[in-house]
């Protein structure tokens, strides 16, 4: 795990010893965060590389986490579909079976803390016990347009705490309680965005058969119809017309996932007649191989019809990449359009712009430079863990402008 | 002998409304209603995030109003505001509203409504100031912190301290006058910071303050 210090060279000493500064303001606070699962996931992942370095700033931070069965989590699936807008409504029993284990978890669960941070929907109900320190609320999920009846039984428990935290504007609604953004982030020293040297990236190139010496255009994304895969493989064969490139379509899946497999069926049929289009099918823990593939790139997309955040955008552009995306959920906050990456909202706009880019190195190696500070800036973990020490003390000061 | 200028940074914690516009009528209410700390921060933000990028952020407002409506004639408007001239946000807040109203009536304004996906959603910000380790108590040292501290202290410096918190003039300034540099100070007045890098800022303080150190 990397030390706090290591950032320094990347963020600079300022920002570190703001992190040290704020972090000493907090001295005495017990933190609990709390979530639903130790492993797999982005709320795990994020936490559990942030926990360590909260340590080494000397915040007295914890993270527990609920337990729940099979029937628990098939609860919390269908919220979190309503929550992204699906139609499949969810009983009074499916809600009290939900309140009933959230209860359960309370009998064991010490949750006597200065704050109590709870992640996503699966604990929010213990902020029933909530008698004393501060309570907040963070969202990981994309709140756009929640589905009615969900929303309403969430809103009665989110309003019980002391804040709520949503990761971009559009989720912010009429609330009684404060709102706070906070954007995900990267850690540039983990296997996925840290520096590799030339060697592996050609390693990993030639392990899949890729040729360097001609443009590649990549996305890394879950094989599912939201990331589009077809539509990518549309607008590479409209590019392929007039410039020689490759197309790299990698990601994973859960095997499970029905949808998933027949999404990756679908491209590799529409993918078959052409050799310079690869699907690659990752298993977990290829975090270096996707490092590799987006350092080889000469053009990185994310053309997703839906969008949360849209991490991999910051990844690539971490790289110094110019990213094309399309500009839904997070990614416009990632992409200043023409300055730091393009933005598109078709098929042939991507096209049209990969055409530019690749014709136009300079302008699009720009793009990448801007791109990668725009990242250093508001990206990267050090500003996430700087948000939440902010938060945390927010929660004990009052007013616009507090003197520390 | 002058007085100590001690240099503070300040850090941002971004709050949202809840609060919404998908129409130039919708952005109005908005605007006449929400904090001065909200007015604040959607004329400051591009500032901060895009320093880096282009000398001359328009305002939250005019981006919206230009990419979600495509009105680039109010979007300019808004985005030619005079920042540097207003002392307070109330004023601020006064002539964007005044832009708005003389632009056109309520039929005007909700004639035409964004996308949905791209509504205008209201912000705040609220700051936290810290110290910092940097000293100056003569103008060599002053030159030497500026080569030093982080664009957040620059920041403070200029732009929160003069319009935010409601002082007079920016915090190099007074300290220069305060300290028998009148020169620089006017100097100093004379730029519009709002129309430069924060890298650009920089260096030509730097430059004004050596040439007198």
């Amino acid at each position: 795990m990397p030390e706090i210090a290591d950032f320094v060279p990347i963020v600079g000493e300022s920002v570190v010893a703001d992190l040290r500064a704020l972090a000493g303001r907090l001295r005495g606070r017990r933190i609990l965060n709390v979530n639903s699962t130790a492993v797999g996931g982005g709320v795990a992942e994020i936490l559990s590389r942030m926990l360590p370095l909260l340590h080494q700033l000397e915040v007295d931070a914890h993270w527990d986490v609920i337990k729940g069965n099979e029937r628990f989590f098939h609860v919390t699936k269908k919220m979190h579909n309503a929550l992204h807008g699906g139609s499949e409504p969810i009983s009074g029993e499916e809600f009290a079976f939900f309140l009933e284990t959230n209860r359960d978890n309370l009998q064991g669960m010490d949750l006597g803390a200065d704050i109590v941070f709870i992640h996503d929907p699966q604990p929010i109900a213990l902020v029933e016990k909530k008698d004393g320190g501060r309570w907040v609320w963070r969202c990981h999920i994309d709140f756009t347009s929640p589905q009615a009846g969900t929303w309403e039984f969430l809103k009665g428990y989110i309003e019980r705490y002391d804040a709520a935290v949503f990761s971009a504007p559009a989720f912010s609604r009429p609330l009684a309680v404060r709102q706070v953004l906070i954007q995900p982030s990267i850690d540039p020293l983990s296997d996925k965005n840290r520096e590799l040297d030339e060697e592996a990236v050609a390693g990993i190139c030639d392990r899949f058969g890729l040729d360097r010496r001609r443009p590649i255009i990549t996305q890394i994304s879950r094989f599912d119809y939201l990331k589009d895969p077809l539509g990518v493989i549309r607008a590479y064969q409209l590019v392929k017309r007039h410039v020689d490139c490759q197309l790299v379509l990698a990601g994973g899946g859960a095997t499970d996932d029905p949808e998933g497999a027949q999404v990756l069926e679908e491209v590799k049929g529409a993918a078959a007649e052409d050799p310079d289009i690869f699907v690659l099918f990752l298993p977990p823990a290829s975090d270096v191989e996707i490092n590799a593939l987006q350092r080889a790139s000469t053009i990185v997309l994310q053309k997703s019809l839906r969008e949360g955040f849209g991490l991999t955008v910051s990844e690539a552009l971490w790289k110094a990449k110019p990213v094309i995306a399309s500009a839904v959920g997070g990614i416009p906050q990632q992409i200043a359009h023409k300055y730091s990456g393009i933005l598109t909202h078709s098929i042939d706009g991507t096209a049209y712009w990969i055409k530019q880019l690749l014709q136009e190195p300079e302008f699009a190696r720009k793009l990448g430079e801007n791109g990668r500070e725009h990242v250093r800036n508001n990206f990267l973990i050090t500003r996430h863990i700087r948000d939440y020490l902010l938060l945390f003390l927010s929660l004990f000061t009052r007013g616009d402008v507090v003197y520390l | 002998m002058a007085s100590v200028f001690e240099f503070k940074s300040r850090l941002n914690l971004v709050e949202l409304l809840g609060v919404k516009a998908r129409d130039i009528l919708e952005l109005r209410h908005g605007l006449a209603a929400v904090p001065g700390s909200s007015i604040y921060h959607h004329t400051h933000r591009f500032l901060q995030q895009h320093h880096y990028l282009y000398p001359e952020p328009p305002n939250d407002f005019a981006f919206w109003i230009g990419h979600a409506l495509a009105m680039d004639d109010l979007a300019e408007r808004l985005a030619s505001i005079d920042t540097i001239r207003f002392r307070r946000i109330e004023e601020l807040r006064a002539r964007l509203l005044e832009i708005l109203d003389q632009w056109g009536d309520d039929d005007r304004m909700r004639a035409k409504a964004c996308n949905e996906g791209e509504e205008f959603h209201f912000m705040s910000s609220r700051t936290f100031v810290l110290p910092t380790p940097l000293r100056a108590a003569n103008l060599a040292e002053f030159a030497a912190c500026l080569r030093r501290i982080s664009f957040d202290s620059l920041y403070y410096h200029i732009f929160e301290a003069r319009l935010r918190l409601g002082r007079d003039d920016n915090d190099f300034s007074v300290w220069f006058r305060a300290n028998g540099f009148q020169e620089l100070a006017r100097e100093m007045a004379r730029l519009d910071p709002y129309t430069i890098t924060m890298e650009g800022l920089r260096r030509k303080i730097i430059q004004l303050v050596d040439a007198h150190a």
